[in-house]
């Protein structure tokens, strides 16, 4: 999954030796739909707003594991369980390519890691709420990745050429996840009125922090500009989730469920629809630590990193022994 | 006991076995000490819980009373559960997930190749399909248990607990009861015998490579193919059947 558009701007040029040519000359390139490679010259700037929207989008998938993995031992049915599998698995490996994406601009994941574990490093909002139910499950797949699809589309023509090529690769899975969590809604609509129920509260409380899942809106979102210019950025935050909107609420109606927004209407005229202003409250508390399980993700991740200290330093002592023998 | 009862019982045991490993694996999601480890993991996980459906179906079908991979799976009582103990012990420390995992797999490979020449067509099938799957896990466990057991002083002492603390699980695998005796002599299935030796000198060889030492033989745990398990099972299946008793008859 999951990007969400946070438009941290790196810092710009601290040397000051980046000269108007250099930047003209980036700039026409960028312009002219060219694919910036990792050895090409790029502003100190650049390279710095990606590196954090890249790592941001590599700790997403990790952290992302959680929520899901929660479910993972009490699916319902195996076939099931095998999916959803299949998902967590294709979220590590998403994390895996885009630390590499990363890693091409000059950073390790070693420092990208402890920068996520020191609380340096954010990741997408929408991973510090609690799966509650298996509906969760379903409309994690459906509107998270689906919300994820739309912030990523635009990313596969990102100027960056390693970020869009991973970019490519992973909306493709993406749209297989979404398209099984919708199957999955579908299947509790569809089932009991216990499992009708389930399906509601899940979009209940899925529903505004998906939309978060986009970012400030585009008044208060300062380094848009500059990520649009650069084409890191195609669209405007808005702009993605007006489009998210009118996708999803006709599926929303399909399925029987009442999307959680009274003010929720459809504006001929426009051919979009309106909505309910956001509690921008909710999200900035959420991205500075105050969720309901921003705590406990950390937590687990910490965990997982301490408690394996002693593994990963036996495979790189046992890894020198060899070296050595070899030597 | 007739040799299709027997078989049905044989093969939902070993589709047991790679349940609950599966399951106990998919418990480590999300904290493995890195990220290939991460994808490692889930991926064998993944396998296992794969061919558990199989084998359920394959049994489901020759018992031939309706019942499909879910109901095989999630609707029986604790004692119906014919894993061995060894696959059903926690996850514990990286040590022991690896340990448990050489002991088991390295037994299940021999099995699964002897099954591939078994006379019941759908089971050697899925043999010939999983065999491939699990040299690929042990190759992968095994690789972890040299690096532990040949890392750093405390890895290795780690490792050495770990294989002693699991090795009284090992003797069950071996002990082999009616079900085994009429698979072996009515099917042409695995002579436990045997692979008990070919298991243990495909053992000694990884341990030896870990520099670590072989536990002598002390006391066996048994019980699990029985359907007498230890303490640690019925979280494990509470776990596992949890949505379908509370949504009895539901569809998902």
């Amino acid at each position: 999954m999951y990007t969400q558009g946070l438009d941290q701007a790196g810092k710009s040029d601290p040397a000051g030796a980046e000269t108007k040519a250099q930047l003209d000359a980036f700039q026409a390139r960028v312009d002219a739909e060219e694919k910036i490679e990792a050895k090409d010259w790029m502003p100190e700037a650049y390279r710095r707003t990606l590196i954090r929207q890249i790592s941001q989008h590599a700790h997403s998938e990790i952290i992302g594991m959680q929520p899901e993995g929660n479910w993972l031992t009490r699916a319902p049915t195996l076939k099931r369980k095998a999916i959803l599998l299949a998902k967590v698995q294709d979220e590590a490996g998403h994390g895996l390519y885009l630390y590499g994406a990363a890693e091409t601009l000059g950073i390790s994941r070693d420092r990208m890691v402890a920068d996520l574990l020191s609380g340096k490093a954010k990741y997408s909002s929408i991973f510090n709420y609690p799966t509650l139910t298996w509906a969760d499950i379903g409309a994690i797949g459906w509107l998270v990745d689906g919300a994820a699809i739309m912030n990523q589309i635009p990313l596969c023509r990102c100027s960056y050429g390693p970020y869009s090529r991973a970019m490519v690769r992973i909306c493709k899975e993406e749209s297989f996840h979404q398209r099984q969590g919708y199957e999955i809604m579908l299947t509790l609509c569809r089932g009991t009125d216990e499992q009708k129920a389930m399906a509601q509260d899940a979009l209940n409380r899925f529903w505004w922090p998906s939309l978060m899942m986009f970012g400030p809106s585009d008044a208060a979102s300062k380094h848009s500009a500059q990520s649009m210019a650069w084409k890191i950025k195609r669209f405007s935050n808005d702009e993605l989730r007006q489009k998210f909107i009118d996708v999803t609420v006709p599926q929303a109606e399909y399925l029987g469920l009442k999307v959680p927004d009274d003010k929720l209407r459809f504006d001929e005229e426009t051919g979009h629809y309106e909505h309910s202003d956001i509690d921008w409250q909710e999200f900035f508390d959420v991205i500075a630590g105050n969720g309901p399980c921003n705590e406990q993700r950390m937590a687990k991740r910490r965990k997982a990193h301490d408690d394996g200290a002693w593994v990963r330093e036996a495979a790189r002592a046992h890894a020198a022994k060899r070296a050595k023998a070899a030597a | 006991m007739t040799p299709d009862a027997a078989l049905i019982r044989y093969v939902t045991r070993l589709g047991d076995n790679a349940l609950v490993l599966g399951q106990r694996m998919i418990e480590l999601v999300a904290a493995s000490p890195e990220l290939e480890e991460e994808l490692a993991n889930a991926n064998f996980a993944l396998d296992y819980i794969g061919q558990a459906r199989m084998l359920y179906t394959h049994a489901g079908e020759r018992e031939g009373q309706g019942r499909n991979e879910d109901d095989v799976a999630f609707l029986r009582a604790e004692h119906e559960y014919r894993n061995l103990l060894l696959v059903e012990q926690p996850n514990g420390h990286f040590g022991d997930s690896t340990v448990r995992a050489v002991l088991f797999e390295s037994f299940y490979v021999l099995l699964l190749d002897a099954l591939t020449r078994c006379d019941d067509e759908g089971l050697a099938g899925i043999a010939a399909r999983a065999v491939k799957e699990v040299r690929y896990h042990l190759k992968h466990s095994s690789q972890w248990l040299v690096r532990l057991g040949d890392g750093t002083e405390e890895s290795h002492v780690r490792a050495q607990q770990s294989l002693n603390d699991l090795w009284r699980f090992t003797g069950e695998m071996f002990a082999d009861d009616e079900v085994d005796r009429i698979v072996r002599d009515e099917f042409d299935g695995p002579d436990l015998n045997v692979i008990a030796g070919q298991w243990r000198q495909a053992v000694a060889a990884i341990v030896g490579a870990a520099t670590l030492e072989m536990p002598a033989d002390g006391w066996m745990a048994s019980g699990g193919k029985s359907g007498r398990h230890t303490e640690h099972f019925g979280y494990l299946l509470a776990d596992l059947q949890y949505m379908q008793r509370v949504y009895p008859g539901a569809a998902w």
